[in-house]
């Protein structure tokens, strides 16, 4: 009778908390595509989307419903299985990334300590890398499918890009993990909330990771899988509607879980500098703060994002491969070896 | 060789150190950007707002009345034979008795049709019409969605009466003609 003693409790606590946050994040991607198109244009003088509502704030909406109506191609020449799994894949790798991140300090319902964490596994940042990853597939699935030759060189590209910077990634993760001693996220947090942030110990380490991460979104310098000018759109070239629609928005969903990623592991997460939350109590609103804080973190860093798609141009290929391979692997390794001298002299104290 | 002496030489010697990071000149750049975020925008919300146009712009054209609101057109056909683009068309008729009070003479346009996607707005219809009745205003014609919506007849064209609609007579006169549904 022990094994039936079940909390069924979690099961409903676990149930809203995936329906709340993945439903965040498809409403933070769906406006990333607005504010892209805001930022793009207030960064070149223009005014942007401004006719579909107040502000223009409807235009996902409308974009939303252009897509859904569009009419659907499956080339004929291509496997049709594979060319609708690439999408499929390319979302729900996005939106698994999503599970193992401490979003807000445990709160209180009713007596319960909920944590404001879908799955707090013991280990949190290999699984990301594991997601992360599997990201590579849709981009692959749909570029092989489409059979198509620029989409096929664009999968190719999308693909060795996507190993070349994962390296440098998780070397650069190494260094955090040292210092942290736990692949958990909350105790990689609940370090930065003890002993100050991350980013203050690791700033090159940070770089390396930003720079990795503008990588595995695709996002420019380093857009070559998708290169307009010289794939005509790379891998998504023979999609359409809604098929084409849930590409761009995994890569803003992408985007969104690098932002978050970047937030919590350098930046602290959901806490405040020099604010001693945690004696606040478990209060609702404690947490809804922490919330806050960790989207006015990610809202910066997806604005980074932004800011240098629309600044700076593409890497050529093998400039990219250069970066990768002969710049910030060694970066990182250095930078794992000293930070691992350091760990190890002061522990030996 | 140096053709022009505004030709300049390109530098090609080795990147520094520093110009090797590629990092400054990123942050450089993204400043430059970022101080655009501030700048004034040129764009001007269209239907909203609108860019104030010269005394001389040549906008869509109206056909004028006179003090006693009686359409000045006679018909003549000099406007569609100045035309160069041959967007005039019309159709004359003789005035009866007891419409004195709506035409000025005895022969006016019954039809008076001018086709806004011909017309190149050259003013030269302004300038030929020996009765001062067609005017080009400061207004341009706006989007339609079917060809026909561009043909504009003597509904769209002819100037409000000064006696009935003051105000519509002003505005015409004015900077504003009227808006095509």
């Amino acid at each position: 009778m022990y094994l039936l003693q079940f909390d069924w409790w979690i099961v409903l606590e676990k149930f809203i908390l995936i329906a709340v946050i993945v439903t965040t994040s498809l409403v933070v991607a769906m406006y990333s595509t607005y504010a892209e198109r805001k930022v793009a244009a207030w960064l070149q003088d223009r005014r942007g989307p401004n006719r579909a509502g107040p502000f223009g704030l409807f235009q996902p909406l409308a974009d939303g419903v252009k897509l859904f109506m569009k009419e659907e191609i499956i080339p004929t020449a291509s496997s049709s299985t594979l060319f609708i799994l690439g999408p499929m894949l390319a979302m729900i790798t996005a939106l698994m990334t999503s599970a193992v991140i401490p979003w807000s300090w445990t709160i209180d319902v009713a007596g319960r300590m909920v944590p404001l964490q879908i799955a707090d596994i013991n280990i949190g940042i290999l699984y990301i890398f594991g997601v992360v990853s599997l990201g590579v597939y849709g981009i692959m699935i749909g570029g092989w499918a489409s059979n198509n030759k620029f989409s096929l060189i664009a999968a190719l590209r999308g693909a060795s890009q996507m190993i070349s910077y994962e390296l440098a990634m998780g070397l650069a993760l190494l260094a955090v993990l040292m210092l942290v001693g736990d692949l958990r996220m909350s105790s990689i947090v609940g370090e930065q909330i003890a002993n100050g942030w991350n980013v203050v110990y690791q700033p090159l380490g940070f770089l390396i990771f930003f720079i990795c991460a503008l990588a595995e979104c695709n996002r420019t310098p380093f857009d070559l899988p998708e290169a307009e000018n010289e794939l005509n759109f790379g891998y998504h070239q023979e999609y359409s509607s809604m098929k084409l629609g849930f590409y761009l928005f995994a890569e803003y969903i992408a985007m969104f879980m690098s932002s978050v990623l970047l937030a919590t592991v350098y930046f602290g997460g959901y806490d405040i500098p020099f604010v001693n939350e945690a004696a606040w109590g478990n209060y609702w609103w404690v947490g809804l703060v922490g919330f806050s804080v960790l989207m006015m973190k990610t809202s910066f860093f997806i604005f980074l994002f932004m800011w240098i798609r629309w600044t700076i141009p593409r890497f050529r290929y093998d400039q990219l491969m250069h970066l990768g391979w002969r710049v910030l692997l060694p970066l990182a390794l250095a930078n794992m070896v000293i930070t691992a001298l350091v760990v190890l002299l002061l522990n030996n104290k | 060789m140096q053709l022009t002496k505004r030709s300049k030489q390109v530098e090609r010697k080795p990147m520094t150190i520093w110009e090797m990071l590629y990092l400054p000149s990123i942050f450089k750049g993204m400043a430059i950007t970022f101080s655009h975020l501030f700048k004034k925008r040129p764009t001007i919300n269209y239907p909203e707002e609108q860019r104030p146009f010269s005394a001389v712009f040549r906008g869509l054209h109206i056909l004028n009345r006179d003090e006693e609101g009686r359409e000045k057109c006679t018909a003549c056909g000099l406007c569609a034979l100045a035309c160069p683009a041959e967007a005039i068309t019309m159709e004359a008729a003789e005035r009866q008795s007891g419409e004195e009070d709506l035409y000025k003479e005895e022969k006016y346009a019954a039809k008076y049709e001018i086709n806004m996607l011909r017309c190149i707005f050259c003013g030269l219809c302004e300038e030929a019409c020996p009765k001062d009745a067609i005017y080009l205003t400061q207004t341009f014609a706006p989007a339609n969605y079917g060809r026909k919506g561009f043909i504009y007849g003597k509904n769209d064209l002819l100037i409000p009466d000064p006696n009935k609609d003051p105000e519509g007579f002003a505005k015409a006169k004015g900077e504003l003609g009227k808006e095509k549904k």
